[in-house]
């Protein structure tokens, strides 16, 4: 009994008010003190109540609740009354005729015993517990390695189909003492050379291409903070880079299709094209 | 006689579907294909093969056995990143191919010419090594930019982004140095001028250049220097790498979004 009147504290930490509450409730009625003394007591902020006294458990003998056969004893009832009247009240005097004995009430949960408490509240979770959110997923075979075969034969087929039908540029063996006119770059810097011919040198030749093309690119994951990844929620960063696109695309075809003799602006309709990548294209059609 | 032609076809039919049995049943079969390959012997289509497959494949360094479902869809990726890989590969091929055929010397242009007049696909093979060359340039600028629409260079991919700034960079060198090779005026001034644009670089710009043309101007030490740089040193710098990013993919949790 002594053992059963310690309060756990220290479980008491993680419980929901709710049930904090109806525990106090519980406890009040049980020890016949008031709610908020239950409350300050299981949150030890005040002492324990002790429990005077064991609950007497009254053991139940026989109570006789049969009257009507029991004639009344002639001392005690003067007047034998008329069985209709002793059967409509037979429950209430029963235990007058109980040898005398006061006890009435079979009391099977006394109030003054605490028959239940609350230890703690352990919260309902897995044994295993899962590190992430489950997936959507599909077997890569076949689901991924069958698309991705068909695209690269797809890719391969189509290599050859332009390899067979578009000849690799080869114009005369190199001389270094004859200048064509215009000398043009690999396509994918004629977007840079077309810069060239409006800034200096070092600033379109070089500073560009290291700030902007290395150093701004490898730099965006750590510029972009933004966490999104849907496009309306990052509008800005998706104009940018479409921004982007479209002048490096725009000064690229600039380079590679408007810009003959001198780096001047030539139409590729009427002037033809000075671009020798595109040597055989031009043939072709 | 139509009868014993029927019969005579059926007998052949037997004995080639018992020499496929007894193959498949082979030491030197099963030693082959690994359990749960589709070609050993009882394979049949259940979840459990299924990862099989994949787990029990040289490609497993590379893919997951499973993979989430939005990235399978092609509108997803437009498959930019695989096709990248792949256009490597078949330029890997298809230029050691053609290193059989040429020298880095005076001797290059006229390598170049009986390449394409005298060699069995010698001019199949070269126009496929260039315009698989270009295509990879755009794919791998495709691919960026997929990847940038998409946001996957957010966190945990940060780092994956920048090793794909290096590999953009790379595959730009490799065709740059590749561009010379051939050795005619389009290769010889193309490579002039993006030689002189690196001369503008500040304070020893004159360095650089001189560090790249292995001289004053594009000569054949230029080309010899261009060689070496586009058949060994950048594919060896390249596939690293590649192994970092292909890696990376997967321990940043495979493919990014669902969007």
């Amino acid at each position: 009994m002594e053992e059963s009147q310690v309060l756990y504290r220290h479980t008491m930490v993680d419980i929901p008010e709710h049930l904090l509450l109806k525990t106090a409730e519980a406890r009040a009625k049980a020890l016949g003190i008031s709610v908020e003394q239950a409350l300050a007591e299981m949150r030890g902020e005040a002492e324990p109540t002790k429990i005077e006294k064991e609950p007497d458990v009254i053991e139940v003998t026989q109570i006789e609740v049969e009257v009507k056969e029991t004639p009344a004893p002639a001392a005690e009832v003067k007047e034998t009354p008329a069985p209709a009247a002793v059967v409509k009240e037979a429950p209430a005097p029963a235990p007058e005729k109980s040898n005398g004995q006061v006890p009435t009430e079979v009391d099977f949960a006394p109030e003054t015993k605490v028959t239940q408490r609350l230890l703690t509240v352990v919260k309902a979770k897995p044994i295993q517990k899962p590190t992430s959110e489950p997936v959507d997923k599909v077997n890569t075979w076949p689901h991924l390695m069958l698309p991705e075969f068909i695209s690269l034969m797809a890719m391969t087929a189509f290599l050859i189909f332009i390899s067979a039908i578009l000849q690799a540029p080869l114009l005369e063996e190199a001389n270094p003492n004859i200048t064509p006119n215009p000398a043009k770059a690999p396509w994918y810097f004629l977007g840079l050379q077309e810069l060239l011919s409006y800034w200096d040198p070092q600033i379109a030749g070089v500073m560009i291409p290291l700030l902007i093309g290395v150093a701004a690119f490898m730099a965006i994951p750590y510029i972009d903070r933004n966490k999104e990844n849907k496009p309306s929620k990052r509008k800005y960063a998706i104009m940018l880079w479409t921004f982007f696109l479209a002048g490096a695309g725009t000064l690229s075809l600039i380079g590679i299709l408007f810009r003959g003799p001198g780096w001047n602006w030539t139409y590729p309709w009427i002037d033809g094209v000075w671009f020798d990548d595109l040597l055989d294209w031009v043939h072709f059609e | 006689m139509k009868n014993e032609k029927i019969k005579f076809r059926d007998r052949l039919k037997d004995i080639s579907s018992g020499l496929g049995e007894s193959l498949k049943e082979s030491t030197l079969w099963g030693s082959i294909f690994r359990p749960g390959s589709p070609f050993r012997k009882g394979y049949s289509d259940s979840p459990r093969n299924r990862s099989y497959v994949v787990m029990n494949n040289v490609l497993y360094h590379l893919h997951p056995v499973k993979v989430k479902r939005h990235g399978v869809r092609l509108s997803y990726t437009l498959c930019l990143g695989g096709l990248s890989f792949f256009t490597f590969i078949v330029l890997t091929i298809t230029g050691i191919w053609l290193m059989f055929y040429f020298r880095p010397t005076e001797m290059a242009y006229v390598d170049i010419q009986s390449l394409q007049t005298s060699i069995a696909f010698g001019s199949l093979v070269r126009n496929m090594h260039r315009w698989a060359a270009h295509i990879m340039v755009l794919v791998v600028f495709l691919h960026m930019s997929r990847v940038f629409y998409h946001g996957a260079y957010k966190a945990p991919r940060e780092f994956n982004w920048v090793i794909g700034v290096i590999l953009l960079l790379l595959t730009l060198l490799l065709s740059f140095t590749g561009y010379l090779l051939p050795w005619d005026q389009l290769a010889i001034w193309a490579v002039t001028v993006g030689g002189n644009m690196a001369g503008y670089t500040p304070v020893f710009g004159a360095q650089v250049k001189f560090a790249l043309f292995a001289g004053l101007e594009a000569t054949e030490a230029t080309l010899l220097r261009f060689y070496v740089l586009h058949v060994l040193f950048f594919p060896f710098i390249i596939v690293i790498f590649m192994a970092i990013h292909f890696w990376r993919v997967r321990k940043d949790g495979g493919i990014s979004g669902p969007l």
